[in-house]
Formats: structure tokens, sequence, C-alpha cells
């Protein structure tokens, strides 16, 4: 039984041997014009953390952070009535509308936003596209179905007796709302929100395409260093503290969930 | 009553890209107009007869084939050893397992493009399948994972104590068991890896990139609906997949959105 694990500890450590190249690369120094990196030096890092850099760092965790926040709100209902919902088929379509995007694909997504956002007529008087604006909206819609997804887990263990009990002591449904089930159901909201604020500290696609070179977050800095400017060790740096911010996150995730739920 | 207004909003907020790209695909005009101004399949055409793509299609085939062909095997005896295997450190295999999904993009991205430049493999497809499998797997074992836990091993007890050997009774008690969960990874593994875009950046070239790297470089260079077109034909197809994951298995199953 034990030796059915090794050909996906093979698999696993091909990845880890990616990682691995990335981080020997990042301490290597950056020959221009060459692809083959000179010697030890930490002058990757010490790049990283210059003004440029820092403000691309910025940006990302403000977008992020209202990005969390309205996809939180947005995806909350939905996820209510996915869970709750006596009816099977609605549940079904529910789920099948919430999850279609989440298929589809970051380019068709993201091209489908530059033809919304990119008509005069849906966004006047707003310019959209090419703006954080735009680039915010994208990552909201990006992130709804993994929240929803997180939210209706943690929704669908409330037991709706307590529901039922507060309503019938007399509790209006907006206090039931308030005091009972948004209580229960906390451990999804703290869960979903940190998931969704790491996986968007590394979002890529939505900017590139969204913010049409003005906007840049952590990733468009990556891929530019590594692809444009064949800096590979600059890019390896600068993925490392991308890396870093997002498994620091989630090992807070991992956390809390590793807690029992309170009671 | 209000509830279900505002439901309804959100999930019009979430489906409203996909309609107005498949609008935009059947516009006859360059530029979309509302209303369309009639119907037309120039589009489709141009998508389907322009040379880059028609590369891309069948690379992303092959990637896509290779990668979910062997992620199917290796996620399936995962899932068996991690939850019949009584292994030591199970949360640690499981953590490692799932780890490509905690990755950025970028960072994985990058660090496969540099593992290709020190194998002297930058112009071969083996980087590229390598990393898909990678990236598909956790879905594959989550998937199968959820259909052995289903399993009642009293049911494989039974066939061995009629005679049968080990392996007659995996294949034809465990296989058939697990189908449900077998066709949900496969499904999962096809759409997450013909949809993968940001490590396929970094490792491919123009003669080994897939679908989503040139549709993003179609879309940085040009403004036509021809990415409506072939974008409708991606949606299509995904959520003609989705709608046969949910039918055999149950998406409600797969998310553990059962009560």
């Amino acid at each position: 039984m034990k030796l059915l694990l090794l050909p996906s500890l093979v698999v696993i450590a091909v990845f880890a041997a990616a990682l691995g190249g990335l981080f020997r690369y990042s301490v290597l120094e950056f020959v221009p014009g060459s692809l083959t990196p000179g010697g030890f030096t930490l002058a990757n890092f010490r790049a990283v953390v210059s003004a440029q850099y820092l403000g691309y760092v910025w940006d990302t965790v403000v977008l992020s952070a209202a990005t969390t926040v309205l996809t939180l709100v947005a995806s909350y209902p939905v996820a209510y009535a996915l869970a709750r919902t006596p009816s099977r088929a609605t549940r079904s379509w529910l789920l099948i509308l919430t999850l279609a995007p989440f298929f589809t694909g970051a380019i068709v997504r993201t091209y489908a936003w530059i033809l919304v956002l990119g008509n005069a007529v849906v966004t006047w008087p707003i310019p959209m596209l090419f703006t954080e604006r735009g680039v915010l909206i994208g990552l909201v819609h990006f992130s709804m179905p993994t929240m929803i997804l997180l939210l209706a887990a943690a929704i669908s263990h409330v037991d709706p007796a307590y529901e039922r009990a507060a309503a019938s002591l007399g509790a209006r449904p907006g206090r039931v709302f308030r005091r009972v089930t948004l209580p229960l159901s906390l451990p999804g909201i703290v869960s979903g929100s940190l998931i969704v604020f790491a996986w968007t500290l590394s979002a890529f696609p939505t900017p590139e395409l969204l913010g049409g070179g003005r906007v840049k977050m952590i990733a468009n800095g990556v891929k530019d260093l590594a692809l444009d400017s064949f800096n590979w060790p600059g890019a390896a740096a600068f993925a490392i503290l991308a890396l870093g911010l997002t498994l620091g996150l989630l090992s807070v995730v991992g956390r809390l969930a590793a807690r029992p739920a309170p009671e | 009553m209000i509830g279900r207004v505002v439901i309804a909003l959100l999930v019009a907020f979430m489906t409203l890209p996909t309609v107005v790209v498949v609008i935009a695909s059947f516009n006859p005009t360059a530029i979309m107009s509302v209303p369309p101004a009639g119907l037309s399949l120039r589009w489709y055409v141009n998508a389907l007869t322009y040379p880059q793509f028609r590369r891309a299609a069948v690379n992303s085939l092959v990637a896509t084939a290779a990668a979910a062909l062997l992620a199917l095997p290796i996620g399936t005896a995962a899932a068996l050893a991690l939850e019949r295997g009584r292994l030591r450190a199970r949360n640690l295999w499981t953590t490692l397992l799932l780890s490509p999904l905690v990755v950025p993009g970028v960072a994985a991205g990058l660090g496969f493009l540099i593992l290709a430049a020190a194998l002297g493999l930058l112009r071969s497809r083996t980087v590229l399948v390598a990393a898909h499998v990678a990236l598909v797997l956790p879905f594959v074992a989550r998937s199968v994972w959820v259909s052995v836990r289903n399993l009642d091993p009293t049911l494989e007890r039974a066939a061995a104590s009629l005679g049968a050997t080990p392996w007659r009774t995996f294949r034809r008690v465990t296989l058939p068991l697990l189908r449900p969960g077998l066709i949900a990874g496969f499904l999962f593994a096809v759409v997450v890896s013909a949809n993968e875009f940001v490590v396929s950046l970094f490792i491919v070239n123009r003669v080994t990139e897939v679908l989503p790297v040139a549709m993003f470089t179609y879309v940085v260079n040009y403004t036509d609906p021809t990415i409506a077109a072939i974008s409708s034909l991606f949606i299509a197809a995904t959520v003609t997949i989705v709608w046969l994951t949910d039918r055999f298995v149950g998406l409600a199953a797969v998310f553990r959105l059962d009560r």
C-alpha cells in the first residue's frame, strides 16, 4: 500500500526541483545579455526592496485587501442560497453557474471583462479598462467561485435548527442572521478571506490584461523581469517574495483550521 | 423576495462576461455593437483557420492528454495509499501532494523554466507535461479520494473470501466502485490542464505554446472578436464537462457540500 505513494512522490520531487532552481537563481548574480547567471550575491533581494518593486508590493496588498472584502460581501448571499436551498435542482444550477467561471480559464474570463469594461456604453461615465477599478472588478469576479464554495461548506455545517430556535424565540430574520448564522459561519469567513487574499497576492492574468501595463502587481513584475528583461535571478528573488507572502498567509489559515471550532 | 433579487443579480454578475463573450462571437463587426447588427460566423472561421491557434490547439491536446493520462493512475495510487496505507505521516504526505496548489503560478513557472534550462529541455514539451502533471495531480487525488472514502471494504473482503486474487478483487470490485471518482478526477485534470496559463507562459515557445498562451498573445496584439469565438468554444466545452462531472459524481460530493 505504501509503495503506491511512490509515483506521486516522483512528481512532487520534480516540482521541488523546479522550486529549488528558483531559490538557487535568486542568490546568483544577473549577467546582462546572458541567461547563465554569475556567482553568489544578495543583490537580487536588495533590488526587490527598492522603491519600484516595493510600489508593486504595496499596490498588490491594497488591491488584494479590497478584493477580499468585496468578494466576501458579494459571495455570502450566493453561498447562503447554495447551502440552504431545499431544491436539489436549484442547488445543482447554482453550483454549475458558480463553478463554470472557475473552470473557464483565466484568459477567457479576463478577455470577457475587456469586452465588458472596454464598452463605453456599459461603464460610462467612469473609465474602467486599464485602471485599478477595472482590475479590482476582474479580481472579485475571479475570486467569487472559491469564496462561495468555502462559505457554502461552512454555512451547510450550521444546523438550521439554531436559526429556527432563534426565530421561534422572536428574533427577526436580520437579527437571526447577525447573532446566529454569521457567528457560526465565521470559520468559513476567516479561512475564505485569507485564501482569497493569498491567491490574489499572486494574481497575474487579470492585472496583466485589465491593467494594460498601467497596473502592476507582484506577478506582473516577476514576468516583466523574467520574460522581457531576461533577468531570471531578479525575477526569482521577486517570485520568492510572492511565495513567502502566500505561504505565510496560508499557514495561518492552516493553523486556524486545525483549531477546534467554537461551540 | 429581496434576497432572491440580490442572488439573481450576483449570479448575473458572475455570468455576465460569459454571456457577453458569446454575443460578441456572433457579432458581424469587429467592434461590438449593442444590439448586434446581425449574426455572423466569420470570427469562428477566423479562429479555426488561424495557423497559430491550430498549432496551439494540437499542442494543448498533446499536453493535456499526456498530463491527464499520467496523473490519473498516479493520483489514484496516492489516494489509495493515503486512505488505506496506515501512513505514519499522513498529514505531511497530503500537504506535500496538495502543495502545487498553493505555490504562485509565476514562482512555479519560473522554477520550471530554470529547470528546463538546466536540463537542456527548453525546446521540448517534457517539462510542460511534467509541470501539468504536478498541477493537476491534487485535483485527481482529491476526486478519487472521495470515492475511496465511500468505498465499503467489506465488499472487497467478500470478493477475497470467495476466492478472488488481490488483483482480481481490485479489477472487478475496487475499480468499478471507484469509477465516479476516477471519471471526475480525469475530467478535472483535463479542464485544469487545458486552461492552465501562467506556468505554461514561462515554459513554452512559439512552437510548443498551448492554446491559453496563444490566446493571451492574440489578446495583447489584436482587438477583434476572434478570441470571443474561440472563448465561446472553450466555454461550451467547459460547461459540458462540468455538467458531466455533476451527472457522474455530483459536484456537491467533490466539494464536500453534501450534508
